[in-house]
């Protein structure tokens, strides 16, 4: 287990310029997300057009890991349905969680890159926030914690 | 008993090469490196002679105490009374009826806050803390408030993290009925004045707390001296085992509170009719105890005793003195809580890399730091601050674990910053 498993080049990229870095002030949806355990606090916007998701951003604070993730889950929703950007939670929250269920990385574009994260039980939670704070903003509750 | 291990003499240094050899878990490695272990404000570790301790009472003399007659129950009783010794005279209480047993330093708390708290509390009275508080000193103050509608006040702290005496003494009224302060601050490592605080509350009649969990470990404490009302402490961050701790009471307070859990050991009678209360400091002490944690935690003064607490302190300062030297060279890094008098410890941030990052790739170097709020949010909050990173040190350290710190920070910077 390998430390660049984990700080892979894709995450640290995402964490040293996040994407969709931004407030929507117009947003159709927003939840906050908090993981009391590292103080992690993220908003997740999203602009709704018909049932798909036509703008999504994310500001707040976090360590790489949560903050990468925020960024490439912003690329890789915006302009899915909300069904789609559904499966792709569940997906991701394998890909966090299961080591004993194959997850088809190629399906997921760069998100593959948080791969590593299973490996460091501690950090999952990390990754893993702004997946729960987009589906609590899809849902319509406005706070989401990962304890 | 322990060796002393001195050089020559009781002011010689600590031999620490040897101290470290009574340490078993120092000589483990993580992920193929040494350990270096810099988390000991979190928990410290054991030396052998406290995990011998306990395994011999359970190889050689378990049963349970102040019960039986048979050789056993006398043989653990007399060694569950003799940690109770051993801790009164580590502390210099006047008498074991003071040294009450529980889980730790967070049960005392709240052994205090609903039993000396719940019944003298009301509608109007004050409970004085301040901004440098953990959780455990703050959170049971809150639910007694909510319990009794007393308010809680906060005595601020300045930007070098030390409480504000004057604030502090310009909060005192005739509605303070209580005051709880740390005697050192976990997440800065603050050693706070505090005689200068008892003395203001004491005048004006109001008991004083004092949550002693960070400074027992580090510093000679006399609670007479001191001249508190109540000091609480855990055996884990000393030497000692988890789930053991003690509250001190000064007994004519004790005595008037009345007993916080019922259960045996707690009665000298029962009827369905009255039941009749144990003396002190059985009142506070229902059902079995933690017969092996307070056993171990008697090993553990022991141990500390042979050292020596000033020599003990005087090596700690020395490796604070040394991480203060060195963290300073790391660019970026930003120390948190300056505070001239403080216990080993270093909170700090780094630019651009996050505590919870640092956590991770410190522990692929081998070294183990916290990170996170040290369950003191208020003062992350008063910094600004989600969370740090912080280095404690305890006297097995050495200067050239603080250099694979420094050499593990400089990765991170040049691995996210």
């Amino acid at each position: 287990m390998d430390l660049k498993d984990l700080y892979r080049d894709v995450i640290v990229d995402h964490n040293r310029h996040p994407r969709n870095f931004r407030e929507i002030p117009d947003a159709d949806r927003r939840a906050d997300g908090f993981n009391p355990l590292c103080g992690d606090k993220l908003t997740v916007f999203v602009k709704l057009d018909g049932g798909r998701i036509s703008d999504v951003a994310f500001n707040g604070s976090g360590c790489a890991i949560s903050i990468a993730s925020a960024s490439l889950l912003t690329e890789s929703v915006k302009g899915r349905t909300i069904a789609e950007a559904e499966g792709l939670f569940s997906q991701m929250h394998q890909l966090l969680t299961r080591d004993d269920v194959e997850v088809d990385v190629s399906s997921l574009g760069k998100l593959g890159a948080l791969s590593g994260v299973r490996e460091f039980p501690a950090r999952v939670k990390c990754a893993s926030l702004c997946w729960h704070t987009l589906d609590a903003a899809l849902h319509q509750q406005q706070q989401v914690s990962t304890e | 008993m322990n060796a002393v291990h001195a050089v020559a003499g009781s002011s010689a240094a600590l031999d620490v090469a040897t101290i470290r050899r009574d340490f078993p878990v120092l000589e483990r490695t993580v992920r193929g490196l040494p350990l270096s272990y810099l988390d000991n404000a979190a928990s410290s570790q054991r030396p052998r002679a406290v995990i011998d301790a306990m395994s011999r009472y359970y190889e050689t003399s378990h049963a349970n105490v102040h019960r039986g007659v048979h050789t056993l129950s006398q043989e653990a009783t007399d060694l569950f009374e003799g940690a109770r010794e051993k801790v009164r005279r580590f502390i210099n209480a006047k008498s074991t009826q003071e040294i009450i047993f529980v889980r730790g330093t967070t049960e005392a708390i709240n052994l205090v806050a609903q039993s000396y708290g719940r019944p003298t509390l009301g509608p109007g009275d004050e409970i004085l803390i301040s901004w440098l508080e953990h959780h455990a000193n703050i959170v049971p103050w809150q639910m007694l408030c909510q319990q009794t509608g007393a308010t809680l006040q906060v005595a601020p702290i300045t930007r070098s993290g030390e409480v504000d005496f004057d604030a502090f003494a310009a909060l005192l009224s005739p509605r303070t009925k209580l005051v709880a302060l740390a005697h050192v601050s976990n997440a800065l490592g603050t050693i706070i004045p505090v005689s200068r605080f008892i003395a203001a509350a004491r005048t004006r009649g109001v008991p004083v707390l004092l949550d002693g969990a960070q400074a027992v470990p580090h510093m000679t404490v006399d609670v007479q001296a001191l001249n508190c009302d109540f000091y609480a402490f855990s055996g884990h961050k000393m030497c000692g085992p988890t789930g053991i701790g003690v509250l001190y009471g000064r007994e004519s307070l004790l005595s008037a509170m009345p007993p916080w859990q019922g259960g045996g050991d707690m009665i000298l009678a029962v009827s369905f009719e009255k039941t009749v209360y144990n003396g002190l400091p059985y009142k506070f002490e229902a059902g079995t105890p933690d017969i092996a944690g307070a056993i171990g935690l008697g090993a553990a003064i022991d141990y500390l005793e042979a050292l020596g607490m000033e020599r003990i302190a005087a090596a700690e300062h020395a490796l604070l003195d040394y991480a203060n030297e060195r963290l300073a060279t790391v660019p970026g890094l930003r120390f948190v809580g300056t505070a001239p008098d403080k216990a080993a410890v270093v909170s700090f941030t780094l630019d651009r890399v996050h505590p919870h990052d640092l956590g991770t790739i410190l522990d692929h170097e081998g070294v183990a730091i916290r990170t996170g709020h040290h369950c003191a949010m208020p003062v992350m909050e008063f910094f600004g601050l989600p969370a740090t990173a912080r280095a404690s040190f305890a006297f097995y350290n050495t200067p050239a674990e603080i250099e694979r710190l420094v050499a593990a920070l400089l990765t991170a910077r040049e691995m996210l910053g």
